[in-house]
Parts: structure tokens; sequence; C-alpha cells
């Protein structure tokens, strides 16, 4: 379970220091299927990057499955990002040197599971996204639309609970796009919490409930009827 | 992240970028060589010198007189007297007087050293002979001019060609030939060819000096060695009351100094060739710097993937020592391939020790480590959202 409960992010400007949140508080339950919509600049990906762990806030406690990741020690982050969260990042964020298959397994080379164990959850993870015969290539041989499932499946490989995607189209065009909106909701019907960033309606529309953030604040949060 | 992934992914790293690597490892490289062939180098010329030394004899005492006052003195019938009464100690032992003289014959002429000696020196310092006889003991006892010539003298003044009768004038009187040595060092001026022995009676007088002031002596056994020299000196303090009057050294003494000699001569000359090492650390450093900012974004993916500190830390510290490991295996082929080398040149027997191999390995990994510990930290300290929106 996620639960922000008043939370700031504020960083400071000179003058005027930046509310990127600004008194935000949002429970996500396990299982749902959560799409965070704004405009550019009006704080979504602070706000995920704290749902993910890889920021705190400034001010208000993050809850993550009851646990109070500000108070946390770096290393306890790195565990929790680990364990419970998967990461779709716009951008990819692939290691150009490494490939395929070097990517997708590096979640489980940082659980400390050994070579042999790694191989069969990779594959696995691979195949899920169609990808297994491309296990070879360096990123940059690959497609946008083949690279970002490769980053879905790193995201998948480690099986955790909740799966964070920033823009996770945003560099795609609109028919892969939606084969990798397609996938996230497979695996929320598969049981993950999924954490969906969009400045697209649209694209939005596919989740079960939409939060509006505008400047910060939440302006909006209501359940969806799933489209189709 | 386990250090075998580590390792992978430093050769990894290594490979993608091989100019850049191996100028990084230049440093290294030049180190670890020059560190190798100067241990090398020292370890062949001790050798050589040891060898050398232990050709002469490890049962070979040096006594040196050096006298004080007039009315003090140790002579060759004292000497003699002394061995006499030890001989359960002494198997043998002869005077030696060294002279610079002119050998002449005829218009042929050659300056060299005349070394006056006994009937046992030829035995103890194991000197053979190509034709004719050694000094005898009635040599010396009735002062009679004849001489042992080397072939380098021989080759000089008799174009090889001695015979029963020859004679050379060395310092204007004529000496018999009685003798010639078999050749040890290629007949060359200056070496071991190049000497005249005659008996040592004969040699006070080409020295100018009445008194005998060197011996060689051969002790019966090489175990109580120390014990045999303690005993001449305190013959000899008995002699002259002072300390400073004699020096008396067995050779493997000798051999001892030699190798404490050479010992800290490779010391300083390794230390010298150690700072290039460090600047090599600090090129590792530097390099490591640029690496961790380079990949600034592939660490802060590292992190939010779950990577712990310690991880990226071990990561960059893993392709720090595995550079300057790598740069050391090459310093150390290029090191020993230079003293195999130059053993051919110098014709001495120089190889690398496994010792000195094994600790420029070592040294190598480690200034890796060291260097490599500060730009390694920075990687391990940055915070994942940072390092991700790093461009
Ligand atoms: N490191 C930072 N330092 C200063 N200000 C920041 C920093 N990161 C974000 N901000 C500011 O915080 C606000 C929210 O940024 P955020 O990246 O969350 O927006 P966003 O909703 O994701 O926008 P977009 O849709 O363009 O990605 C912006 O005004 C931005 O300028
Ligand atoms: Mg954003």
């Amino acid at each position: 379970m996620i639960r922000l409960e008043d939370v700031y992010k504020i960083y400071p400007m000179g003058d005027e220091p930046v509310h990127a949140l600004d008194g935000v508080s949002l429970t996500i339950e396990e299982g749902e299927f959560v799409a965070i919509i704004g405009q550019s600049g009006s704080g979504k990906s602070t706000c995920m990057n704290i749902i993910g762990c890889l920021d705190v806030p400034t001010e208000g406690r993050y809850l993550l499955n009851g646990q109070d990741v500000g108070a946390m020690k770096d290393d306890e982050q790195a565990f929790i990002r680990n364990k419970t969260l998967g990461f779709i990042f716009q951008q990819y964020n692939l290691i150009p040197r490494l490939t395929v298959f070097e990517n997708v397994e590096l979640p489980l080379i940082y659980r400390g599971m050994g070579e042999r164990d790694r191989q069969a959850p990779v594959l696995r993870a691979l195949e899920k996204v169609g990808l297994v015969e491309k296990l070879k290539n360096l990123p940059s041989q690959l497609s946008g639309g083949q690279q970002q499932r490769v980053s879905i499946a790193r995201a998948l490989v480690g099986d955790p609970s909740v799966i964070l995607a920033d823009e996770p189209t945003g560099a795609l065009d609109s028919k892969t796009g939606k084969e990798v909106l397609e996938f996230m909701r497979k695996l929320n019907d598969e049981g993950n919490t999924v954490v969906l960033i969009t400045h697209d309606m649209n694209i939005a529309e596919m989740a079960r409930r939409v939060v509006c953030l505008s400047d910060g604040k939440i302006t909006e949060d209501r359940a969806m009827g799933r489209k189709h | 992240m386990n250090i075998e992934q580590s390792f992978k992914m430093a050769i990894k790293s290594l490979r993608t970028s091989k100019m850049r690597s191996f100028l990084t490892m230049l440093g290294i490289i030049i180190g670890v060589a020059s560190v190798i062939i100067l241990v090398s180098l020292v370890n062949g010329l001790s050798s050589e010198i040891t060898s050398s030394l232990e050709a002469a004899g490890t049962n070979t005492i040096s006594v040196n007189i050096m006298g004080r006052g007039s009315n003090k003195s140790f002579g060759a019938d004292d000497m003699a007297a002394f061995i006499e009464e030890n001989k359960e100690r002494f198997k043998a032992y002869s005077p030696v007087v060294n002279a610079q003289a002119t050998a002449k014959n005829g218009v042929d002429s050659v300056t060299t050293s005349v070394t006056g000696v006994n009937e046992l020196y030829a035995g103890m310092q194991g000197v053979t002979l190509e034709a004719g006889r050694f000094i005898q003991f009635i040599d010396a006892d009735r002062l009679q001019k004849v001489c042992v010539i080397g072939t380098y003298i021989a080759d000089e003044l008799f174009d090889g060609a001695v015979y029963a009768d020859s004679t050379v004038k060395i310092n204007g009187s004529s000496y018999t030939v009685v003798g010639v040595l078999e050749e040890t060092a290629d007949s060359t001026e200056g070496s071991g060819d190049d000497i005249i022995y005659v008996p040592y009676t004969t040699a006070t007088r080409l020295a100018g000096n009445a008194n005998v002031s060197s011996y060689t002596i051969a002790a019966r056994d090489v175990a109580n060695i120390d014990d045999t020299v303690d005993l001449i000196r305190t013959e000899l303090y008995g002699a002259f009351g002072n300390e400073n009057a004699y020096r008396v050294v067995s050779m493997s003494q000798m051999i001892d100094m030699m190798n404490e000699i050479t010992g800290s001569i490779a010391v300083v000359l390794v230390g010298i060739a150690g700072i290039s090492l460090v600047v090599g650390g600090i090129g590792i450093m530097n390099i490591m710097l640029v690496s961790v900012t380079e990949r600034t974004r592939e660490i802060g993916i590292r992190k939010a993937l779950g990577a712990r500190r310690s991880a990226i830390m071990s990561q960059f510290i893993i392709e720090a020592a595995t550079t300057s490991a790598a740069g050391g295996v090459i310093g150390i082929l290029v090191g020993a391939a230079l003293s195999f080398a130059a053993g051919a040149v110098f014709d001495m027997s120089v190889a690398p020790s496994v010792g000195a191999v094994l600790i420029a390995f070592g040294v190598s990994v480690a200034i890796g480590m060291i260097f490599g510990y500060f730009p390694a930290g920075k990687a391990a300290k940055l915070h994942p959202i940072d390092a991700l929106r790093y461009e």
C-alpha cells in the first residue's frame, strides 16, 4: 500500500522556492491501476520519484507498506526499490554498454542471485515482451518501442508488486504506445499495482482511477469505468 | 553484486575503450617494468659478484695489515709461525704482495699488475697453468727472479710463443718465465689474464716495502670460519695492540657485505621506480573520476534498480584494480623481456625473480584499489535521482 501524507517537495530556488509538491495526500491500494495526470511542470515526476523511493519528501510522510521511506537509510531504500518497485522511464534508461539480457538481469544481480538462477526469470521476462531473440543485442541496435519493451522486461523481472511508469509512451508512436499500455493493463490484471504518469487524458483513461495534479496539488481524484 | 560480476563488467569496459585503457595503464606499465628490470639487474649483478667471490673459495680469509709505528710489526715469518701453530684450523696460506710494474720484452711493453705469492697460492685460488710450472717454495726462499704470466701478457710480449728460456724485464730486471696461466677471460687487458705472478719475496722489493701486508688464508672448515677469523684477529691484536692496524675478513663476510650494498642500492632504485607507480596511480584516479562523471546516469539507473552503495563502490574499485592489474601484467612482461635482453647484452644471468613479479603484481592491484577508492566513493554517494537526471 502506497500512502502519501501531506507531502511537500520544495526546491530552494533563490528567493522563490519551487513547490513541486504542495501538500499532496494520496493512498493507493494494492492492485490498483492509477494514472497521475497533469500539465508539464505540475509535479508528476516529482511525485513518482517519491513513490519510487528515488527521492524523499521535504515535508510530510511517505509510507510504503507501512514503512516510512523518508526515515530510511540509503541502502534500505535501495533494498525496497529492488524488491518492491519496477520502473519504466520515458527515456527507457537502458545501459548502452550492456546487452538486452544483461540489462534485464540487473535487478536480479543486485538482489544477490547467482548467475544460474538468473537465467530463467530473465528469459521469462523477455518472452513476455516478445524479445527473446534479441537478447544479445545492444540497446542501440533496437527500435524505440523495442527498447521500451526491454525496460518493461527489466521492470518485471524481479516480480515487484508496484510498477511505476513515467510517460512510458512519450517517445513512441501511437501504435507502439498502445501496445505498451496494453501491457501495463495486463500487468494490472495479473495483480500488480500500476502507477502511470501521463499528460494525455486519452492514455489516462486506460486506468481505473485518475489523479489530477496541478501546481503540485491534487485537483481531482476519480474512479474510471474501464474503456472497451 | 558479486566480485566475478564486477570483474566481468570491468574487463568489458576496458575492452570498449582500448586506447584510453592503454594510456591509463601506461604509468603502471612503465613503473612495474622499471621495477622488474632494476630488480633483475641488481640481482644479476649481485649473483655475479657472489659467484666470482665464491669461486675464490668461501673458506678464504683475507688479511690486510696496515701496521702502526715502525717498532711493532707482524712479518711473513710471524704469519708462517702462526699458521704452523694452528695447523688444525688452516689448510694453506699465501702472502699477497701487489705492485704495478712495467713488463718488457725487447720493444714490446705493458703496464700490468704483479702479484707476489708463495707456492700454495695456485692451489688455494684455483689458478691453473697452460704450460710450465707455478712459483715454488725454493723460488721464494732464494728470492729467485722467476715469473708466471697470464695469456694477455704472453700475447702482448711474446705473440703467444713463450719458450723455456724466455725472459721478461719487470721494472728493469730480468725474470725467467717459468709458466703460462690458462686463459680465463679472453686474454683482454685488465682482466684476470693481465697478470704476472712472482715469488712474494721478490715482489716486496718490486713494491718497495720490506713487509708483506696482505695474506690469503684458506681455512680448513667453513662451518667455524668466524671463530677462525677471530683467532687471527686475536693474534694480530697481540702484535699491534690496536684494532685499526689490521683487517681480517672471510669471503663469506665479504659476500654478506656485498649483498648488503647491492641490497641497499636496489632499495633506492626501486624506490625511485616506485614513484612512477604512484604517478600511474594518480593517472588511474583521474580517469576513474572522468569515468564516474561520464557514467553518472548509468549509476543512477543501477541505483534505481536497487544497487547498494557497496555494489557501486565495488564495481568502480574493481574496475580500477583491474585496469591497474592489467597494466601490471603488461609491465611484468615488458620488464621481463627487457631484463632478458639486458642480460644477453651484458652477458649476465639476469632473470626477474618470482618474488619481484608477485610483489609488482600485488602492488599494482593495490594501487588500483587505493586510487580507485576516492572516485568509487564519489560514485557510491551519488543520490539516485540526481544521477538519473544528469545529462
Ligand atoms: N531538481 C530540481 N530543482 C529545482 N526545481 C525542480 C527540480 N526538479 C523539478 N523541479 C521543478 O519542480 C516542478 C515539477 O517538476 P516535475 O518534473 O515533477 O514536473 P512534471 O509534472 O513531471 O512535468 P513534465 O510533464 O514536463 O515531465 C517544476 O516546476 C520543475 O521546474
Ligand atoms: Mg515528468
